[in-house]
């Protein structure tokens, strides 16, 4: 037995081990299989929407505030109903969660390189680097996520790149701290001891043998940054200083429906917010489950 | 001790120093005001003249030294729009946003500490359960979503709530003016101070909720037990007063952020607070105005970071000292 267990491929049976952990939980598999459903459904958007939403030559005005189940004048029907400018709902939204997920993806992953970096910088040369790195995230982390965000937007304007940056700005910290963290932890062990003994360089360590150590917990931040983003972003467009007009996620078009909701047009505002709500709570199960499971302090 | 308080003031004041300098040129880079205030018929002699008495005439470096000097004055400048000081209008609003910030802190104690208390009390009970579902759920919802389907729920379809403004007002001592006081603005104040106090009330009921399985298990607790104290009184007193103490340090660093996440829940409600103002500013490019709320919340945010932290290092001398070190 011993025997298989030495000669027999490790990666797989960890990856199994990992998964069949992880998806016990019928919350977890079931958050799963929403988000990587979602995620195609942006993904596919331009080919499975019923309508381009930002064609104008397919929307018509004369098909507006049209309730769910609706029939347009050109005979199509609208599942969800249809906005202030005639658009249909269901495809809005699907071009929404395009943006939302895009936007909330890239700037958890820049904010993941960056933050990473700065966090292995920290740790590994001390002294007033540490220091003065670990000042200004003490500092940032003070402020509060959508007090820097609103600053920043203010300062740079609208747009999908600015919102990017924002993101990134107050997200990097908590990578960086994080990631400090665990590497401060991974370089007082014996194999960086060994790795030192061998003569390798630094960065050939910090890189090769710390970092991949260090990334079952940025994942797990990654992830429950990801959710923070989203709704962030989504909170921010709503406020009419995230994304601009022309590229509405899910929370600029919660923020058009805002109008018609004291009319009791209640669909425009309230599906995209499910939407965005199922994303957002699908996302923190994931990141809660993956916590449980890559925890060391659980496992032993 | 007077080391650490120095070194403490001297980087708050360097923190809000580079606020200010970010603050202001990022704001006076983006945009042109000038636009807004001349009509279509404004020939160049009268852009001219608005730019003079902008004082957009001036390099940006003098006029934000002009800016650094009013500032001390306690003079934000006049907002584009209304005309009348940016400081005034902003100290105008601010009641209202301290009080639905206020009102939401109670709302988060009275409703979280109970369902907290409940949840530790007896962890495994469908209720408890429950408690926990709507916290979690409580930290991943967007806010402005709940504020939303509040308003449809109890102002459209019920019609029970008011979704605008803040209602009648009574003056306190002829200062300032409080909803809460009348029924009518009480009605007006329910529905934003709940959706505002929604992220702090799933915070308390998981701080009270792991502060209660840890202090029951206490010696101390044991001893009460044993001395035959009533049950309520154990908890009400023994219990309580201990998971307090963390549940107020984090309400205590939170309030800032509640303070700052109003202006969400003021846009939705049009609750009449600095929030609401600031996003009514962004939107007409009122840049006196945007730069004055900014510089206001960070000078508050940085105060109130002093504060906990000076607060702490009296009440717990490893702060202090750990501080020096690094």
């Amino acid at each position: 037995m011993s025997d298989t267990a030495l000669s027999g491929p490790r990666k797989p049976s960890r990856w199994a081990a990992f998964s069949a952990a992880f998806f016990g939980v019928p919350s977890a598999a079931i958050a799963f299989v929403v988000f990587v459903s979602m995620c195609l459904a942006a993904l596919l958007a331009p080919w499975i929407a019923p309508q381009n939403p930002y064609d104008l030559g397919a929307v018509s005005i004369l098909d507006n505030l049209l309730e769910p189940g609706e029939q347009s004048f050109s005979g199509m029907t609208h599942w969800l109903g249809t906005d202030g400018q005639g658009r249909d709902m269901l495809s809005a939204m699907l071009y929404g969660l395009r943006i939302s997920l895009l936007v909330g993806i890239l700037s958890g992953v820049i904010a993941l390189a960056v933050g990473t970096l700065v966090g292995l910088i920290a740790a590994f040369r001390g002294g007033w680097v540490d220091a003065l790195l670990m000042r200004i995230v003490d500092l940032q982390l003070s402020f509060p996520t959508i007090l820097v965000a609103l600053i920043l937007l203010v300062i740079l304007g609208r747009g999908v790149d600015k919102i990017i940056f924002a993101l990134v700005v107050v997200q990097w910290a908590y990578f960086a701290r994080t990631v400090r963290g665990v590497a401060l932890i991974e370089n007082s062990r014996d194999y960086v001891e060994a790795a030192r003994g061998l003569r390798f360089g630094a960065w050939r360590i910090l890189f090769l043998h710390v970092l991949p150590n260090c990334l079952p917990t940025m994942l797990v931040v990654a992830t429950i940054q990801m959710a923070q983003a989203i709704s962030l972003e989504a909170t921010l467009s709503f406020l009419g200083i995230g994304l601009p007009p022309t590229r509405p996620s899910l929370g600029l078009l919660i923020a058009n429906g805002f109008d018609y909701l004291q009319s009791g047009r209640w669909w425009i505002s309230v599906l995209p917010g499910l939407v965005l709500l199922v994303l957002i709570v699908s996302v923190n199960v994931l990141g809660d489950r993956m916590r449980d499971v890559l925890n060391p302090h659980l496992k032993r | 001790m007077l080391e650490f308080l120095l070194r403490r003031i001297l980087q708050a004041i360097l923190v809000l120093f580079v606020m200010t300098v970010l603050v202001f040129f990022g704001v006076n880079v983006i945009g042109n005001p000038v636009y807004i205030f001349a009509s279509s018929e404004c020939n160049q002699a009268c852009i001219d003249e608005i730019i003079v008495n902008l004082g957009l005439d001036q390099p940006i470096w003098r006029q934000y030294l002009t800016f650094l000097g009013n500032l001390f004055q306690g003079d934000l400048g006049r907002s584009f729009t209304h005309g009348v000081p940016a400081m005034s209008l902003i100290l105008e609003r601010f009641p209202a946003t301290l009080e639905l910030a206020i009102a939401a802190l109670v709302l988060a104690l009275g409703i979280g500490l109970p369902l907290g208390i409940y949840a530790g009390l007896k962890p495994d009970s469908p209720i408890s359960k429950l408690i926990m579902g709507f916290s979690m759920i409580s930290f991943s919802v967007p806010i402005f979503w709940i504020g939303l389907i509040f308003i449809l729920i109890f102002s459209v379809r019920l019609g029970w709530l008011p979704s605008i403004g803040r209602g009648d007002l009574v003056s306190v001592f002829g200062l300032f003016e409080v909803s809460f006081l009348t029924w009518d603005g009480l009605r007006h104040l329910l529905m934003p101070a709940f959706t505002l106090s929604l992220i702090m009330m799933a915070m308390v009921i998981r701080l009270t909720r792991a502060g209660m399985r840890e202090v029951l298990h206490a010696d101390y607790i044991k001893f009460a037990r044993a001395n035959g104290i009533h049950e309520r009184r154990v908890i009400g007193v023994h219990v309580l007063k201990n998971i307090l103490i963390p549940i107020v340090t984090v309400l205590g660093m939170e309030f800032g952020g509640v303070i700052a996440f109003a202006v969400v829940t003021e846009s939705i409600f049009s609750w009449p607070g600095v929030g609401k103002m600031l996003i009514d500013a962004i939107a007409v490019l009122d840049r006196p105005l945007i730069v004055a709320y900014l510089i206001f919340v960070v000078v508050m945010f940085v105060a109130i970071n002093l504060l906990v932290d000076i607060l702490y290092s009296v009440l717990d001398p490893r702060v202090r000292l750990g501080g020096n070190v690094s």
